[in-house]
């Protein structure tokens, strides 16, 4: 569907030539919710401006349904663009036109006939549950509602995939969580590829299938949301995962924890089938220990539960070290220790 | 020194209606040419739609060498050039030409600020429709500039008025005609009086109605 090959985007010339993205390579497959997630200078914006070309790469290959795009021309370049819906942080709307005309730029771009365009706006507004917005202008709406429409416009023509820049940067978070549901909705009823940034780890646990984490322009990490969520591998992806799953004791509170140099403190990490079985129960039931979870948060992941628990055993050594022996073999079990002491 | 009133007042009526004319034909012709420029300056600055080093180079010099130029002098300057393309150096269209020359170039300038406060985002959104630069020209940036591009195009009707005045001294008719040959030479008060009001009037006529139409083109 999408395919990046080597794609490298340097900005300005020698002397003061800033490298946006390095050498990145990435396959987004048809009809997923594909999510880069990076801080803000990570080359995230420069890197899906290379699918519709608003930007040029300098160097490698972009695929976009098995067409090589850096070599076509201006007519299959539009052609092309029509069929990538995209959305912005800003929603971009035009302001001198209302919801209605919004909506029907891109149409009467493709000379479509008044009739159909009407149709269709109709149609989208119905979607995106904005019926009664059609003659206002975009500075009477709110954030979301502004979003909304711009979503309608990015769909009009009916593309195959949609690009989101940071959709729901600007939004409060309970609009977000509209905005992300309606996404969903247009990546299930329409199969439409969706492409998306964002400097946020709650979007990309919310409605993405995979992943990228991007670094000074490079893309560090990739795979399937679960995955790497239950098994982050760079610094940076942990830092953005214990973002949103509050696994992280702090410091002072884990030192004050450890005064007492009897406790023991493990996590205890669930991924897949063990997520949804009685194993601490079970386990530490089996050799007479009691245990109380201190901390942790067990999370809803593509439709999958992920636990991350801190939790502390209250029993002789000898227990204790059985019992984390016989978790270790069902699940992932880690002492947690103070660091610093 | 009287002033014969009933022979003075169809005057006075006559150089007004030369003024106005030339105010107006001025305004048409300078803003097309204007509004052209103006654009053109816009897209071919670095990063815009249709950048272009050279075009825009050469057009900011133009307009740079022909900006500064006090009207009075470019007026008497291109009185050749004038004489060539309108046929004569006397009367209101003679005016008409200087005025168009002076006015095109700032009403480029007024064009090219305008659509720079226009949000790039909002450009590049049509873009990635698919629009050409044509399209975006004409269905985005000029709607999207459109009430401050009003005013801009007031302030410069205001300032036509003005050199409408300054072009009557040099044989351009209209009220600066008038103003000049009675009030100036002749040290007849009354008659500049007279002529300085209609001018007041003119430049509120002129402001209240771009104030208007901006207004109702921003719905605000």
């Amino acid at each position: 569907m999408i395919k990046f090959e080597g794609v490298s985007k340097v900005f300005g010339t020698e002397g003061k030539a800033v490298q946006a993205v390095k050498n990145v390579t990435l396959t987004v497959n048809k009809g997923e919710v594909f999510g880069i997630v990076g801080f803000s200078g990570a080359g995230k914006s420069t890197l899906i401006r290379l699918v519709n070309l608003l930007e040029r790469p300098t160097s490698g290959k972009v695929t976009v349904n098995n067409l090589e795009i850096s070599t076509i021309s201006p007519t299959e370049l539009r052609k092309l663009r029509r069929g990538i819906g995209m959305i912005f942080q800003s929603f971009n709307l035009f302001n001198s036109r209302t919801v209605f005309g919004n909506i029907a730029y891109p149409l009467k771009l493709a000379k479509t006939n008044k009739q159909e365009i009407k149709r269709r706006v109709k149609e989208l507004l119905q979607f995106v549950g904005l019926e009664d917005k059609e003659d206002n202008y975009p500075e009477q709406l709110s954030g979301g509602q502004r979003q909304r429409v711009g979503i309608a416009r990015a769909l009009a023509t009916s593309p195959d995939i949609l690009i989101c820049d940071e959709a729901t940067s600007a939004l409060d978070p309970e609009t977000t969580g509209e905005i992300l549901n309606l996404l969903k909705k247009i990546n299930k009823e329409y199969n439409i590829t969706i492409l998306l940034i964002t400097h946020e780890m709650h979007v990309i646990r919310t409605i993405c299938d995979r992943m990228a984490v991007m670094e000074n322009g490079e893309v560090i990490e990739e795979g399937n949301v679960y995955d790497i969520f239950s098994d982050p591998q760079s610094k940076t992806t942990k830092n953005f995962i214990s973002s949103v799953l509050n696994d992280k004791l702090s410091p002072r509170l884990l030192k004050k924890l450890h005064e007492n140099p009897t406790v023991r403190l493990y996590r205890v990490i669930f991924t897949g089938e063990a997520s949804s079985k009685p194993i601490l129960s079970q386990v530490t039931r089996k050799h007479q220990i009691d245990f109380n979870i201190i901390y942790g948060s067990i999370n809803e992941l593509q439709e999958q539960l992920f636990g991350s628990l801190v939790v502390e055993f209250y029993g002789g050594k000898s227990e204790v070290d059985k019992v984390v022996e016989e978790l270790s073999k069902i699940v992932e079990v880690r002492e947690v220790v103070h660091h610093g002491s | 020194m009287g002033v014969d009133w009933n022979t003075f007042w169809p005057r006075i009526v006559e150089a007004t209606g030369e003024t106005i004319l030339m105010v107006i034909l001025t305004l048409v012709f300078s803003s097309i040419l204007g509004i052209l420029m103006g654009l053109l300056f816009f897209v071919t600055r670095e990063g815009n739609i249709l950048q272009n080093k050279y075009v825009f180079n050469i057009l900011n010099l133009i307009v740079n060498i022909v900006r500064p130029i006090p009207f009075i002098i470019l007026l008497v300057a291109i009185t050749p050039i004038t004489r060539e393309i309108v046929g004569t150096t006397i009367g209101t269209m003679a005016a008409v030409f200087p005025m168009t020359i002076a006015a095109s170039f700032a009403i480029a300038r007024i064009v090219e600020n305008n659509l720079i406060s226009v949000e790039p985002g909002i450009i590049e959104a049509a873009q990635a429709m698919g629009a050409r630069p044509i399209q975006i020209i004409f269905g985005v940036l000029i709607p999207e500039a459109l009430g401050p591009l009003i005013l801009g195009l007031t302030f410069i009707t205001v300032g036509l008025i003005d050199f409408s005045a300054m072009a009557g001294t040099v044989g351009g008719g209209g009220l600066g005609d008038l103003a000049m040959s009675y009030g100036y030479q002749r040290f007849d008060t009354s008659v500049m009086v007279v002529t300085v009001v209609i001018l007041i009037l003119l430049v509120q006529i002129a402001q209240f109605t771009g104030n208007f139409l901006s207004k109702a083109v921003l719905r605000r």
